[in-house]
């Protein structure tokens, strides 16, 4: 429901929003319902931060939204297509970087991005360029034909990373992209996802690292119990609630009590 | 798969060891019962002729090598105990008196029911109870190979006793000795017995090792690759890849179709590698060659079958497996139990009725008796199709398990 009005890199003002969701209800099994007619919008080419504490449902929503789980009710659209297990086309349109390792450490960088450009359908050219793209970028040219299971954590990030981007999503979704890496490992992935969003990529971020994603995020939605408790861009937020940053906003509108010892 | 140096081990190296090894020692185990002899401590107390004349015919058996020894039935028992031969023969003293007067009351009964008086054997016969001859074995020897052993034995036990029977009555007759000629004549014009194995295509080629292992051990290899395949697909959903996979626009159905042809690919290379082995390499060290069916078709078949079957098996138990170490322990403790009742280890006809019963739920079953069929049997796809159909309802029940607990786990 980000209702800003403003139109991404590769949208005009009739083109569909990169992300649409309506109505959408999901609860766990035995488990009250965690969204209940939620709605959401992310215009494209945006850089869009989503936050909230621990158990306020944000990687379930990120799992909805990549397919991962499946909603009980409601519609998500990408690009105007709706996402469903049956027609994995709209799935095309999206890259994701989840917060666990998911590659193979037994291969290397340029196995790995062998590997997943054939599921993402890119030609063998293609794949060839990009992993030489991606690898020179990312600083692991280096380091290409070395398994990835002895990689640092940060260097295991970038693989991470480049594989979401390996055919260059319209839409990329970020899990925590730079939990447990260095400063400049930090810092390097920040001002790449800057410059995929200027090309015309629209992000969709999720992490704790506040003054991160300050850094990354033009608009932010903070969710808690499955409803979204604030939405806009940053600036107008953190004015309308007179904080000088998002961790202010963020207790001020969350509380401070802890949130994850339900267990 | 290149780098799973331990599952290629397994899917490869071990099981070519295993029929290298399994075959050589099935193969000896043959020879012993076909070609080699049999040490047997022989200990003669006895001086007359019929004893020399059935150690003669224990000789001609051809089953046993003979080792003579004498002593006491203690010291002959001790022999036994170190080995020294696994079966000792102890004849009493007096056997060749015995055998004799037996012979001559045999002859005399005889004489009273022609009707005729003996006046040969007009005298007591002797002693006419029998002694047994003692036969001593060590409990290692298998209880078949005994009783082989004992049906041998009474066999010349038998030739001596008639041959000292038909020369007494001879002579009670005619008043002079049977004439060798006639004796040799009367004593071995035996019927003889031929032997025919039977075969579907009704050649007369005899089963040896290499045609019971090298089907086998095929079999069982192809099911190794459950450790390989299996704990691929764990590891995939342990270790996060799961995930991305289920994100990527390709169906993870097609990543499991895919998996499932390359590890095919590889049940088929193992069988291919297998069969070269017992046609190539087994003659050279000594071993008999594997000959091929006449029904190339069918071979195919059945090698798809079984290599399907074990792809199926081990993608059902990946689905299942929530750990690396559930997808190895289980597969390949259940490969074994499913070999053990299927008839690989111990032949089924052979089991308990039912331990039959629970073959008939093991692949490795219907692929084996599918693989006798066209090895042994000599066999094609027309007589092998009852093999072959329960093979095929095993594999689409593997499947749509795998389908099932995908979409139970939304994996697809």
């Amino acid at each position: 429901m980000s209702q800003s009005g403003e139109t991404g890199d590769q949208g005009g003002p009739l083109s569909p929003p990169a992300l649409r969701i309506e109505r959408l209800s999901f609860g766990y099994p035995g488990q009250p319902a965690l969204f209940d007619h939620f709605n959401l919008e992310i215009p494209a080419g945006s850089r869009f931060g989503l936050f909230g504490p621990n158990g306020a449902g944000k990687t379930t929503l990120m799992h909805l939204m990549t397919g991962l789980l499946k909603a009980s009710g409601g519609s998500i659209r990408l690009f105007g297509e709706v996402l469903n297990q049956h027609d994995r086309r709209p799935f095309a349109h999206f890259g994701f970087v989840p917060q666990d390792f998911s590659f193979y450490q037994d291969l290397t960088p340029a196995e790995n991005l062998a590997f997943f450009g054939a599921w993402y359908g890119l030609r063998p050219f293609t794949i060839r360029k990009r992993t030489t793209e991606l690898l020179d970028i990312l600083g692991l040219s280096v380091v290409r034909n070395k398994k990835v299971a002895q990689f640092s954590g940060g260097m295991k990030r970038r693989v991470n990373l480049a594989i979401g981007v390996m055919h260059r999503p319209r839409l990329l979704f970020l899990d925590e992209p730079t939990v447990g890496v260095d400063v400049q490992t930090r810092h390097a992935i920040i001002d790449y996802l800057k410059q995929l969003n200027a090309n015309g990529t629209t992000l969709v971020y999720t992490s704790h690292q506040l003054v991160e994603a300050e850094k990354l995020c033009e608009h932010v939605a903070l969710i808690d119990q499955g409803r979204i408790v604030a939405i806009d861009a940053l600036d107008n937020l953190l004015a309308a609630h007179r904080t000088d940053g998002l961790e202010g906003l963020f207790l001020q509108l969350t509380g401070k009590a802890y949130r994850d010892i339900d267990v | 798969m290149a780098r799973d140096r331990v599952g290629l081990l397994f899917m490869f190296g071990l099981p070519i060891l295993l029929v290298v090894i399994v075959t050589s020692i099935q193969n000896s185990t043959f020879e012993l019962m076909n070609k080699n002899t049999v040490p047997l401590l022989l200990c003669n107390r006895d001086t007359g002729a019929a004893s020399h004349q059935f150690i003669a015919a224990v000789e001609q058996v051809g089953l046993f090598n003979i080792l003579t020894a004498s002593g006491t039935d203690s010291s002959i028992r001790a022999r036994v105990q170190q080995k020294d031969a696994l079966l000792a023969l102890v004849i009493p003293a007096n056997f060749s008196a015995r055998v004799e007067a037996r012979a001559r009351m045999v002859a005399g009964k005889a004489m009273n029911s022609f009707g005729l008086e003996d006046s040969t054997n007009k005298g007591a016969p002797g002693d006419t109870t029998t002694m047994p001859i003692a036969l001593y074995y060590h409990p290692i020897l298998q209880a078949s190979f005994r009783r082989s052993a004992e049906g041998a034995l009474y066999s010349a036990l038998q030739v001596v006793e008639s041959k000292h029977i038909l020369k007494t009555l001879y002579f009670s007759l005619n008043e002079k000795e049977l004439p060798d000629s006639v004796e040799s004549e009367l004593l071995n014009n035996k019927t003889t017995i031929e032997e025919y194995p039977v075969s579907r295509d009704r050649t007369r080629t005899i089963p040896n090792a290499s045609q019971h292992n090298v089907p086998a051990w095929t079999v069982f290899a192809m099911f190794f690759v459950v450790i390989s395949l299996s704990s691929g697909i764990v590891r995939e959903k342990v270790n996060g890849s799961f995930i991305r996979l289920k994100t990527l626009p390709t169906s993870y159905l097609v990543a499991i179709v895919s998996k499932q042809l390359t590890y095919l690919t590889v049940t088929l290379v193992q069988a291919a590698i297998i069969f070269a082995i017992g046609v190539w390499l087994f003659p050279v060290i000594g071993l008999p060659t594997l000959h091929f069916p006449t029904d190339w078709a069918a071979l195919a078949v059945v090698t798809f079958l079984c290599g399907w079957c074990a792809v199926s098996y081990a993608i059902c138990i990946g689905v299942f497996s929530q750990t690396e170490e559930q997808a190895t322990g289980f597969g390949a403790i259940s490969i074994v139990i499913l070999a053990a009742i299927g008839g690989l280890m111990v032949p089924s006809f052979a089991m308990p009725g039912s331990f039959r019963l629970a073959a008939s739920i093991s692949p490795l079953h219907w692929g084996l008796e599918a693989y006798y069929g066209l090895f042994l049997e000599g066999g094609g796809f027309s007589t092998i199709w009852s093999n072959i159909l329960p093979l095929v309802l095993i594999i689409a029940g593997l499947q749509g398990l795998s389908f099932w607990g995908l979409k139970r786990k939304n994996l697809i």
